[in-house]
């Protein structure tokens, strides 16, 4: 039986969509049969950072009301055999996805694959909350700014009531993804330290992504950066998240901490 | 302290940390859930049963840890309002 995981994050922009496909990616570099289910029903874009958007025939909605099976609206990645794409519908609305539906999907998704990662949409409102519904586990996507520390902090109040794990009275499993992150920045006190969103969300860490170039440009070829540019910072920081998630212990580093004699004289002149 | 240090803007980020811990700690037991304040009429409720308080002198707070959520109970009772009760 595969494990759920819901990337979410309350705020839009944080780095959801990119996240999931990073450690998508990520985990079916390692053999692991992978799909990525796109919640966000009328404004989908995990195809389009998954270099899928030429591919879709069938999407989650179809599925749901009976339209396709499963196996027609998966969309294998021409990359990697093990990575599969589950589109959500640009056309139709929200109220299309039904609980029941979800749950069926889910089960069934659950049974073929080792990890089905659901890509949440912003917001707190149904799509959030069914992707939510039935995770094992959350990757709680956020950037060291004020208003994504206080909606993460409202998801993660929502992950710990409104999923079936939360109704049967079980702990869900909830992970800091800290992205965008600029080591400088936060050494110079310009920006919130891991430690502070840590401290003030209370829920263990997933790994930190750093702020980089290396996302847009994956995302402009329609690649994961875990695909993209293996040997890129990000990709290296969403290569040691995904071990974490599958289980290894592996110690956290900050992504562009380290610095030479040119990066602290740069970095004085830009203060 | 080099030159750049006398033109360089306040730190903000102890700010920025500053003012989400004490908008957090309010939303979290303010809106946060319903059963805060289920929790706190009901409380209100058994103790009014035998000592006379003030509905806005109980405080019902939740808090949450990694490891484990706390509900801190606040309740002030006037003075005097024990011995008459007793």
């Amino acid at each position: 039986m595969g494990k759920v995981i819901v990337v979410t994050s309350g705020k839009g922009g944080v780095g959801k969509t990119t996240s999931t496909a990073a450690l998508g990616a990520a985990l079916a570099q390692r053999n692991e049969r992978v799909v990525v289910v796109d919640f966000d029903v009328g404004l989908r874009n995990l195809d389009l950072v998954m270099g899928a958007e030429r591919r879709v025939v069938y999407d989650l909605i179809n599925v749901i009301q009976g339209e396709a099976k499963l196996s027609q609206a998966l969309i294998r990645d021409k990359r990697l055999e093990t990575l599969f794409l589950l589109p959500a519908s640009q056309t139709r609305d929200k109220d299309n996805l039904t609980p029941e539906g979800v749950e069926r999907v889910i089960t069934e998704l659950k049974r073929v694959f080792d990890w089905v990662i659901c890509d949440s949409p912003a917001g707190i409102e149904s799509g959030a909350t069914l992707a939510m519904r039935h995770a094992d586990m959350a990757v709680v996507v956020t950037n060291p700014e004020v208003s994504s520390v206080r909606d993460s902090d409202r998801i993660i109040g929502l992950l710990d009531s409104k999923t079936m794990k939360a109704e049967r009275g079980e702990r869900m499993e909830k992970h800091l993804l800290l992205t965008r992150y600029d080591a400088n920045r936060a050494e110079r006190g310009d920006m919130l330290k891991v430690e502070d969103v840590l401290e003030i969300l209370s829920i263990p860490l997933l790994g930190i992504i750093p702020e980089s170039m290396d996302v847009l440009r994956a995302s402009n070829i329609g690649s994961p950066v875990t695909l993209a540019d293996a040997r890129s910072a990000p990709a290296m920081a969403y290569f040691d998240a995904a071990r974490r998630l599958a289980g290894e212990v592996l110690p956290i580093t900050i992504p562009g901490e380290k610095r030479g004699i040119f990066g602290k004289i740069f970095a004085r002149r830009a203060a | 302290m080099t030159i750049f240090n006398l033109f360089r803007k306040q730190r903000s980020a102890p700010t920025a940390r500053e003012r989400l811990q004490v908008l957090l700690a309010h939303e979290r037991s303010s809106s946060g859930s319903d059963l805060v304040s289920l929790l706190r009429e009901e409380i209100l409720a058994v103790i009014a049963k035998h000592v006379q308080v003030d509905s806005d002198k109980v405080q019902v707070k939740m808090d949450r840890d990694e490891d484990v959520t706390i509900l801190e109970i606040d309740v002030e009772i006037p003075l005097g309002a024990v011995s008459q009760a007793a």
